[in-house]
């Protein structure tokens, strides 16, 4: 195991599991910080690039802005929209508990 | 010859001429998945009943002297994370496990308009984030050459259901490597094709602006025609290119005469291993043989595309899989009446194993306030740097050649511990998935009873002259004949 920087400590995991809504144990916690500092220390290879005056590619086609004629099309059935719907109530999605 | 080991032309063409019916032909098929499947675990959800009845279908149509597509009645393996109508889509995943489409992906409908059959939906990395098929909810796909082998991912599933012959053709998908990997280990040839040329409609979204549907296959020739069932203009997919597909047969000759080889000094350095170069540079004397010229040159910002790769790929998969929240599809905990960010997050921690956690992580951390410009908008840069290191070299170079992957297949269970030493596996294949390149996987030699596969990318749209050096190399090497002793 390479010794590394430290880019991430246990509680900026604990952070980032928050903002991507994902639970973890404490060994996830411990496990997940030693991984993302190994991962992130090989990432910032990238470092080493000049990359002033070089634009960024999002994307590898030169189209942009495709549009779609905004014409009405047959929806799929409500049963159909329903069907893998884990919790459902009448015609609804049920979600969890907002407030 | 028996019925399952039939390449497609032969398939479509023997059920045109009533010398086999399709439900014989299926039936041999299903007997040898029944026969093999349970050491090799290729498929996830086997669809034998439709496929027989579309068999039969075929069967009768063919019976009244009507005209039957270009892929009648041929069996082809789906990679699950390809949305089948009717049919479950779990992209190996628990969180997909119970998901039934109620739609058809383009390339499904585009099959199905050639009376190609659906003989099952086949086993993969999780959500497609993987190369040895081992993160699959379902459990490991073995490699048919050596079942204490990994068969390559994320379209592993897809590549050993062909090799074993339990399929006559395949779709996998690739983001960074998934259909050229398992090709390679499972000794199958493996197109990627260039990004827009085959609809992603219907793709469950990994990291969209990488990844592309492609076709697997026995032969070349069979390859060339699924790729062009599946190829052309979509225009629900609002990054399908609208240009005429070429003709992918036309060129099928093994005259390499006048062919520009360039040949990256990154892909034989020092992470790959010798007997990987010894088996590709023995293919590029037989492309020499036949005409073509090589030379070797240098492609310097390929040490930075990996690193680039995993951030973009990660970035997006972050966005891309926020999706899933148990709400109107996919998994949700019994006990759901505490507050719905736990919820929420239960659901994700329960529904995803590891290594989806691992990359939707690191993508949050990546495109977080902070660290944006440091990551992610760096690795685009990067690509653009990438990009333009490719068109110089494609200026000079018709095609460029070097191994698909830098060691023969690995035991399974060896490296999935150990994320990045699994990631630098990649190495070779994410060059092409940055830039939007065409590239394809060639068999072109064994290393004992393990195979290796030769990797060949080329300008955007130019698929027929990939499909050219593959026939060359079927056509002058017994590699892409040879099958594993399964009894």
């Amino acid at each position: 195991m390479s010794a590394g920087k430290k880019h991430v400590s246990k509680s900026e995991v604990e952070h980032i599991a928050w903002l991507a809504h994902i639970e973890l144990t404490e060994e996830e916690k411990e496990l997940f910080t030693e991984q993302f500092n190994r991962i992130l220390d090989f990432f910032r290879k990238i470092d080493e690039v000049d990359t002033n005056n070089v634009p960024p590619t999002y994307h590898v086609l030169e189209l942009v802005n495709v549009y779609r004629k905004d014409e009405v099309g047959e929806p799929l059935p409500k049963e159909e929209v329903l069907k893998n719907a884990p919790r459902r109530e009448d015609d609804f999605f049920k979600s969890p508990k907002i407030v | 010859m028996r019925l399952f080991e039939l390449n497609a032309i032969d398939v479509v063409n023997g059920i045109r001429r009533r010398d086999i019916t399709a439900e014989d032909y299926i039936c041999s098929i299903i007997e040898r998945i029944k026969a093999l499947d349970g050491k090799i675990n290729a498929f996830i959800t086997p669809t034998f009943d439709l496929a027989l009845e579309k068999a039969r279908e075929i069967d009768k149509r063919v019976e009244k002297g009507e005209i039957v597509g270009r892929l009648a009645g041929v069996a082809i393996a789906i990679k699950d994370n390809i949305c089948t109508l009717g049919i479950r889509t779990t992209c190996a995943s628990r969180m997909l496990e119970n998901f039934i489409p109620p739609y058809d992906a383009t390339v499904i409908e585009r099959l199905k308009r050639e009376d190609a059959i659906i003989i099952g939906k086949t086993n993969m990395d999780e959500f497609a984030m993987g190369s040895t098929t081992e993160t699959s909810y379902f459990g490991p796909t073995r490699n048919p050459w050596d079942l204490s082998k990994v068969p390559g991912g994320s379209s592993g599933g897809s590549a050993a259901a062909l090799i074993a012959d339990m399929a006559t053709l395949a779709l996998g998908s690739d983001t960074g490597g998934s259909i050229r990997c398992p090709a390679s280990y499972c000794s199958v040839i493996g197109l990627k094709p260039t990004y827009g040329l085959v609809s992603r409609y219907g793709l469950i979204a990994y990291a969209n602006s990488l990844e592309q549907i492609g076709p697997l296959a026995k032969s070349t020739a069979d390859c060339a025609l699924l790729l062009s069932v599946i190829g052309g203009y979509d225009p629900r997919d609002s990054t399908s290119v609208n240009i005429p597909l070429n003709d992918f047969f036309q060129g099928l000759t093994d005259d390499l005469r006048g062919l520009r080889i360039g040949l990256p000094k990154e892909f034989f350095g020092e992470g790959v291993e010798d007997s990987v170069k010894r088996h590709v540079w023995s293919a590029i004397h037989v492309l020499e043989g036949l005409g073509a010229v090589y030379e070797e040159f240098s492609l310097p910002s390929l040490e930075y595309a990996l690193a680039a790769y995993y951030i973009i790929a990660m970035s997006e998969a972050s966005s891309n899989l926020a999706r899933y929240d148990g709400l109107r599809y996919g998994y949700r905990v019994e006990h759901d009446d505490a507050d719905w960010s736990r919820i929420y997050a239960r659901n994700r921690r329960i529904g995803f194993g590891a290594e989806v956690m691992r990359r939707i992580m690191l993508g949050t951390y990546a495109l977080s306030a902070g660290y944006y410009e440091q990551y992610y908008l760096k690795a685009l840069k990067i690509r653009t740097l990438i990009r333009r290191e490719f068109e110089e070299a494609l200026k000079r170079f018709d095609v460029l050649i070097g191994p698909t992957m830098p060691l023969p297949p690995f035991n399974i269970g060896e490296k999935i511990g150990d994320p990045l030493t699994l990631y630098m596996c990649d190495v070779l294949t994410v060059p092409a998935n940055l830039t939007g390149y065409p590239a394809i996987s060639v068999p072109c030699g064994f290393e004992g009873n393990l195979p290796i596969g030769l990797q060949a990318i080329t300008k955007p749209f130019n698929e027929d002259l990939l499909l050219k050096i593959s026939f060359a190399l079927e056509a002058n090497t017994d590699f892409t004949r040879r099958r594993p002793n399964l009894s």
